[in-house]
């Protein structure tokens, strides 16, 4: 790699996050994707922690600390402030966390995809309260452990996906930091497209998942590889394409490189492995459904 | 030109006349009337500005201080419960001194449900860092969030135009609305601080250390003092160009009084019917008006009720398990003057019921002939 095709750098050495982070890694792939000329929200999760404490700042960018639950409307003003005072070729990038998105902020972002408000929407998910230490959101799946499910969560994750697509956004997509062409890719294609843009990324978090640090890209290959979160995007919340086929591997091979599953019997993986199949053929159908 | 119309309106027109670039609303009575005014305007290209249809309140104040943080002359418009769930924005709007205006149409908090006028929902947001302005008529409110956004811009922080419920938001007046030229020359183009700069990028509002937060607050402090000033420069200019000013306060007849009627908003033009009444019965009663409620105007009210024997405070609102709440800040205000008042505090019109000439006059005879202040309220009801 020359110097010149070397990717932009936005993010700054010294950043808050945990070794490992698959949270940092994501971001710093996003922004490669994105180049430096870009406002960014941040809300209180993992995500805003890695920005950095006063009075130093993790990225290189216009970046604001918003409030929890409210990441996309925050970017919508600020991207229709822009836009009175003529500026036109700046995006607005929200990230927030799984809790930030699934939870707390699932109504002002629903409100935004509405509107079709003209910003970015990247949610960083760990599939759990990480920022707080480990308790379950409705992005945690099935049986995994966290403070507030020491039994297992008992509970689906929540399909954020189809959620999204529902509200006919110009685009949504999944991707994850073991794919990282594939990521930085699909980035560089949501910032031609003008409305409201939506990431569901993966972010492997070692300390939350109980993993070892090195582990990150790896689980987030083999969390693609088993289908159990395919890389994937939709275009006007009909037009779906599997970016990724992939080998589907046994989703053993995923729950065993993680000590929040740990707890798990036979029945519980075969349980996993049945709506994993499910979920695959499904989404299969769906890239068959409307013709592009 | 006069017009004949109501105080939401009003407000409407004074936000249309500052070439409000940013509007983020969510609909509740009894304010809506002026998110429909102002989409009417947009629909047919008159507003100016862009107008953000929100889901919530909350989500409202969100996108109005991030806007305004990028520079943009933001405004929204509230009631009671939405105010409420926007609670966690005003303080936050104050914190990154977002120069936001809001008006604030006074409603009755559930539970139990209602939609008359009373001033809690406003006061209980007294320490979210917003200036509080309340408003008498439709007239002022007009003219007050046209001084708001001069105000706000100056001091960078956010600023609140309080008008009531039905008695404001939905009666019909003739209401001054100024030519556009001549707002043009008293609010300039906005000019607030672009935070969001990419050829010098900074990180807005991170996480700060106890120190650092500390600091913060006496800024803010520092801004809320200053801010008073500032209030009664802008009302003096305004003045000049328009021929109408409020001041921070207001008086009547307190130069002579042994008794002064203090009350905010609509309740004012009530008692300045009632005075007459009771100046023609010979009492030596005077009226104070305030205004300004953040920043409180402690000067300028001692300066006219040092040295008032008895001073007698009307509350449309109820700090339960206290009093009137402004009943209690006129209190504490006056802790330092050399003489020794008697305060009693009145609560008239609480949900919205009717306060007439009649009720005030008898607030009035009751602080004349009393002999001891009360410790608490005295609510005081139509009939007697």
């Amino acid at each position: 790699m020359t110097e010149s095709s070397r990717p932009i750098e936005v993010m700054r050495p010294g950043h808050l996050a945990c070794p490992g982070c698959g949270i940092a890694i994501g971001m710093r792939m996003v922004f490669q994707a994105l180049g430096k000329r870009v406002v960014v929200v941040v809300v209180p999760s993992c995500v805003a922690v890695i920005s950095g404490p006063y009075p130093n700042a993790a990225f290189d960018v216009p970046m604001f600390h918003s409030a929890f639950e409210i990441a996309a409307p925050t970017a919508a003003g600020i991207s229709n402030a822009l836009k009175v005072q003529g500026v036109d070729d700046i995006p607005v990038l929200a990230f927030a966390g799984d809790g930030g998105t699934f939870d707390i902020g699932l109504q002002s972002l629903s409100g935004a995809a509405d509107r079709n408000d003209d910003l970015i929407y990247v949610c960083m998910d760990n599939e759990a309260y990480m920022n707080t230490g480990i308790q379950v959101s409705s992005a945690t799946p099935r049986y995994a452990w966290t403070g507030t499910s020491p039994r297992g969560n008992t509970r689906r994750k929540k399909q954020i996906m189809e959620i999204m697509a529902a509200h006919r956004i110009p685009y949504a997509a999944t991707a994850c930091i073991g794919f990282a062409d594939d990521l930085i890719e699909k980035v560089k294609k949501a910032k031609e497209i003008r409305g409201t843009r939506f990431f569901h990324l993966l972010s492997p978090c070692p300390t939350g998942w109980k993993m070892e640090e090195h582990l990150g890209p790896k689980v987030a290959v083999a969390a693609v590889e088993t289908n159990i979160f395919p890389l994937y995007e939709i275009v006007d919340g009909l037009h779906y394409t599997i970016n990724h086929e992939s080998r589907s591997l046994p989703v053993e091979t995923y729950l065993m490189m993680q000590g929040r599953y740990k707890h798990l019997g036979q029945e519980e993986v075969q349980a996993i492995q049945t709506e994993t199949d499910r979920a695959w053929a499904d989404l299969h159908f769906k890239t068959t459904r409307h013709a592009k | 030109m006069k017009k004949f119309i109501s105080g939401n309106h009003a407000v409407a027109e004074a936000v249309r006349l500052c070439r409000t670039q940013i509007v983020a609303a969510y609909p509740i009575t009894p304010q809506t009337a002026i998110y429909e005014k102002l989409s009417d305007w947009e629909a047919v290209d008159e507003l100016g500005g862009i107008m953000m249809r929100m889901e919530s309140e909350h989500s409202a104040m969100a996108a109005c201080l991030s806007a305004s943080l990028a520079g943009a002359r933001t405004f929204t418009a509230t009631s009671s419960q939405g105010l409420a769930l926007m609670h966690e924005m005003l303080h936050f709007a104050s914190g990154c001194r977002a120069p936001v205006v809001m008006a604030c149409v006074n409603r009755t908090l559930a539970a139990p449900w209602a939609f008359w006028s009373d001033q809690t929902d406003s006061l209980s947001q007294r320490d979210t860092g917003w200036i509080q302005i309340y408003c008498e008529d439709g007239q002022e409110s007009l003219d007050s969030v046209i001084q708001a956004f001069r105000i706000a811009e100056q001091v960078l922080l956010p600023c609140m135009v309080v008008l009531e419920g039905n008695f404001i938001s939905h009666f019909m007046e003739p209401i001054e609305v100024p030519e556009k030229s001549l707002v043009d020359r008293f609010l300039p183009p906005v000019n607030i601080p672009k935070r969001f700069d990419i050829n010098n990028p900074g990180f807005a509002v991170p996480v700060v250390n106890q120190m650092q937060y500390r600091g913060y607050r006496r800024l803010s402090q520092e801004a809320m003092a200053f801010s008073l000033k500032v209030i009664e420069d802008v009302d003096r200019s305004f003045a000049k160009i328009f021929g109408r000013g409020y001041g921070v306060v207001d008086a009547v007849g307190t130069q002579d009084a042994d008794l002064v009627l203090v009350t905010s908003a609509t309740i004012t033009s009530t008692a300045r019917v009632a005075l007459a009444r009771l100046r023609q019965k010979g009492y030596k009663v005077g009226l104070v008006k305030i205004r300004v409620f953040r920043p409180f105007p402690t000067q300028a009210l001692r300066l006219i009720l040092d040295k008032v024997p008895k001073i007698a405070v009307i509350d449309r609102n109820i700090s339960l398990g206290r009093e009137g709440i402004f009943c209690s800040e006129l209190k504490a205000s006056l802790t330092h003057s050399a003489l020794r008042h008697q305060i009693q505090g009145y609560l008239a019109g609480i949900g919205g019921t009717d306060v007439d000439p009649e009720l005030i006059e008898r607030i009035a005879l009751d602080a004349v002939n009393r002999k001891q202040a009360l410790d608490g309220p005295i609510w005081m009801t139509e009939e007697e």
